[in-house]
């Protein structure tokens, strides 16, 4: 486990630094695109991708920044996609909300609240059709189970054993709405446990934790052939949409922040890796290592062209 | 040649695709059942297994989402519709995800998937059983919309909606099934994006969609009898369109009338008569005029619902008007109703 939590801590620092670096550079109004920032959620995606193998697929929503860092580990593509450049993923043509990286087995992002989930679906029918081993797993928010689609999603699979993972990012709200002005059930592990399939909860922000409950239901699912849904709790740091606070708002207390603030993702694993025998050397140099990542490809992305006009009519249709 | 109905030229048409590509599948509510999609499905799911041929619950929107995902990742879906209307629960899917998949991936990935619909008419279906709104689905860039009308297309265009790596949406309307017409036994393809003259005429252009070819042809041999050579064009692809067919029609004719299987405001009907004042402007010898729906829901009750499709004799008093030739006795003739459908061949 020790070189899996160094890994873990690489990608989640990757992604906490390129969101700050995000936050640095929004105010100068060159990356013209609605940020839904990852802040609080790095344990998750962290964990989940890094149980996953690499041919493994995975589909996410508007708020993929970690997702898309997590699976693919490069930034070149992903800053210029949001500084809205020709060297971006998608030439500028999808931004923050669409990120994708189909060779690297990110196969959408989707800005419709849970419209990726019947996809995901698609894409684990495919791969039991074609028997070649790859599992999908599809990230979404808890207002995403509000949605008719996620439980036709979650009836189908089931009813056809397909190899998917639903990884419910659970933060409490959809937008700024409480759970509590949305639901009429109690707990929604518990609806989704009355399907024939394996359900799993965790609220930890320890990456290590995730990884291995994604393990866990990854083996689980080999056994038993039903698909697995996991309830993964965390806080939003930030704004729905936006790079700042906004408990001003009077929608949640700053006290919840702070609370899961003293178990901030990045933070902990830090000091974990100090206790199971990493140098703070080792430490600064893997860091400086990212750093130097995402300032590079900064500049990329700055230095890079816009798509020429003729672009916009280009990939309609293939 | 040999003559065989729509709905066995469809049915042909999978089955020797489902042959060829192992990656074919077809799904939908009913799909397997025994009433086939009107026939149109049989023997699918005896010949491929119920991997390849399955019924799904009542959920048209994960459904459709299914299909995009199973095309990304390397199958060629075809999902099958027994209304429109009911499509109309995939919306969000069609015009959020399956159009914009490939634009927003870069051009990099493309959606084989099929959607068939069918159009459903007469004997009570009303507001919910018989709408088209091929035009609706024209409107979002992405999608490929066709409407075929002879059987020979049927086969034809379905080989070339499945062979393509872009979505693919089929209109087909329910009285088209009983039509007969020549086929070829082989595998064949008829380009998507290409339109058809369905009879040459020099006096009058007729662009018509769908169900509205056979009212077309019926009023062009009205017309023919009384000294009116029409002229019928079948676009046969509502997008992308073929306006060079239209255009090149119009310029020899200098009339246009657009006789579309849907309702008129804002439909498919006033794109090709924008086309064609765009196009013709100093060819056009009278304004373009247009025919479909009325402008209401489709109702159940016999009498109104002859009041809410136009037919041929529609079709032949609007030829009257942009001509300004006499009115046309037309009290022996014999229109199409569900009473006496037709039966073709084409």
């Amino acid at each position: 486990m020790k070189s899996v939590n160094l890994d873990l801590y690489r990608t989640m620092y990757l992604i906490r630094k390129s969101e700050e670096t995000i936050q640095k550079y929004y105010a100068e109004d060159q990356m013209k695109t609605p940020m839904h920032m990852s802040m609080g959620e790095e344990a998750i995606v962290s964990g989940v991708v890094g149980a996953l193998n690499l041919d493994d697929q995975v589909l996410g929503t508007y708020r993929s920044h970690a997702l898309y860092l997590a699976k693919t580990g490069e930034t070149d593509l992903f800053f210029a996609e949001m500084y809205g450049k020709v060297t971006g993923m998608a030439q500028g043509k999808s931004g923050s909300m669409h990120l994708s990286a189909p060779e690297k087995g990110l196969l959408c992002c989707s800005a419709i609240v849970a419209s990726s989930i019947p996809i995901a679906m698609g894409a684990a029918y495919a791969n039991k059709y074609q028997k070649n081993g790859k599992r999908v797993a599809v990230f979404f928010g808890d207002g995403a189970t509000d949605e008719g689609v996620f439980w036709e999603t979650v009836n189908f699979s089931c009813l056809k054993k397909l190899p998917i993972l639903f990884v419910c990012e659970d933060n409490g709200f959809a937008v700024h709405t409480p759970r509590e002005h949305r639901h009429g059930f109690s707990s929604l592990h518990k609806v989704v446990s009355s399907f024939d399939c394996n359900v799993f909860e965790e609220k930890s922000t320890d990456p290590e934790v995730i990884y291995r409950t994604t393990q866990k239901a990854l083996s689980t699912m080999e056994q038993n052939d039903k698909p697995c849904f996991l309830r993964l709790h965390y806080y939003r740091y930030l704004e729905h949409v936006g790079i700042n606070e906004d408990f001003d708002a009077g929608y949640r207390p700053k006290g919840d922040y702070l609370d899961w603030l003293k178990l901030d993702p990045i933070r902990l694993q830090r000091e974990k890796l100090g206790t199971i025998g990493f140098s703070e050397q080792q430490i600064l140099e893997l860091e400086q290592s990212v750093d130097e990542q995402i300032a590079r490809s900064t500049e990329f992305a700055a230095e890079s062209a816009f798509a020429d006009a003729c672009e916009l009519h280009t990939g309609v249709f293939i | 040649m040999r003559m065989i109905t729509y709905c066995d030229a469809l049915n042909e048409a999978m089955i020797q695709e489902m042959e060829r590509d192992s990656n074919v599948f077809v799904y939908g509510i009913g799909v397997p059942d025994h009433k086939k999609i009107f026939g149109s499905t049989a023997d699918l799911l005896e010949k491929f297994g119920a991997e390849r041929c399955f019924d799904t619950p009542i959920a048209e929107d994960s459904m459709t989402g299914l299909g995009l995902g199973a095309a990304i990742n390397g199958l060629r879906p075809i999902h099958i519709h027994i209304r429109v209307d009911f499509l109309l629960l995939a919306m969000n899917q069609l015009a959020n995800l399956v159009s914009s998949y490939c634009y927003g991936i870069g051009g990099k990935v493309g959606v084989p998937l099929v959607i068939r619909a069918i159009v459903g008419r007469g004997w009570g279906q009303g507001y919910q059983h018989s709408k088209s709104m091929h035009a609706t689905f024209a409107h979002i860039p992405g999608l490929k919309v066709i409407c075929p009308t002879t059987p020979e297309d049927a086969k034809g265009m379905m080989i070339s909606a499945i062979r393509d790596n872009n979505p693919v949406l089929i209109f087909e309307h329910r009285w088209l099934y009983w039509q007969t017409g020549a086929v070829a036994e082989e595998s064949f393809e008829i380009p998507l994006g290409k339109g058809k003259i369905v009879k040459k005429g020099k006096d009058i252009t007729i662009v018509a969609t769908s169900w509205m070819n056979v009212e077309a042809l019926q009023a062009a041999e009205i017309l023919a009898r009384n000294g009116i050579d029409a002229e019928i064009i079948d676009p046969r692809t509502i997008a992308p369109l073929d306006e060079d067919i239209i255009v090149e029609s119009v310029s020899r004719t200098g009339h246009c009338i657009v006789a579309d299987n849907d309702w008129v405001y804002c439909g498919f009907s006033a794109e090709v008569a924008a086309m064609v004042s765009d196009r013709c402007f100093g060819k056009l010898k009278s304004p373009v005029k247009r025919i479909g729906f009325a402008h209401t829901p489709c109702p159940t009750a016999r009498h109104l619902e002859n009041q809410f499709y136009p037919n041929a004799e529609t079709i032949v008093r609007q030829v009257e008007n942009t001509l300004g030739i006499d009115k046309i006795d037309l009290s022996n003739e014999l229109f199409y109703s569900h009473e006496n459908r037709f039966k073709g061949p084409f």
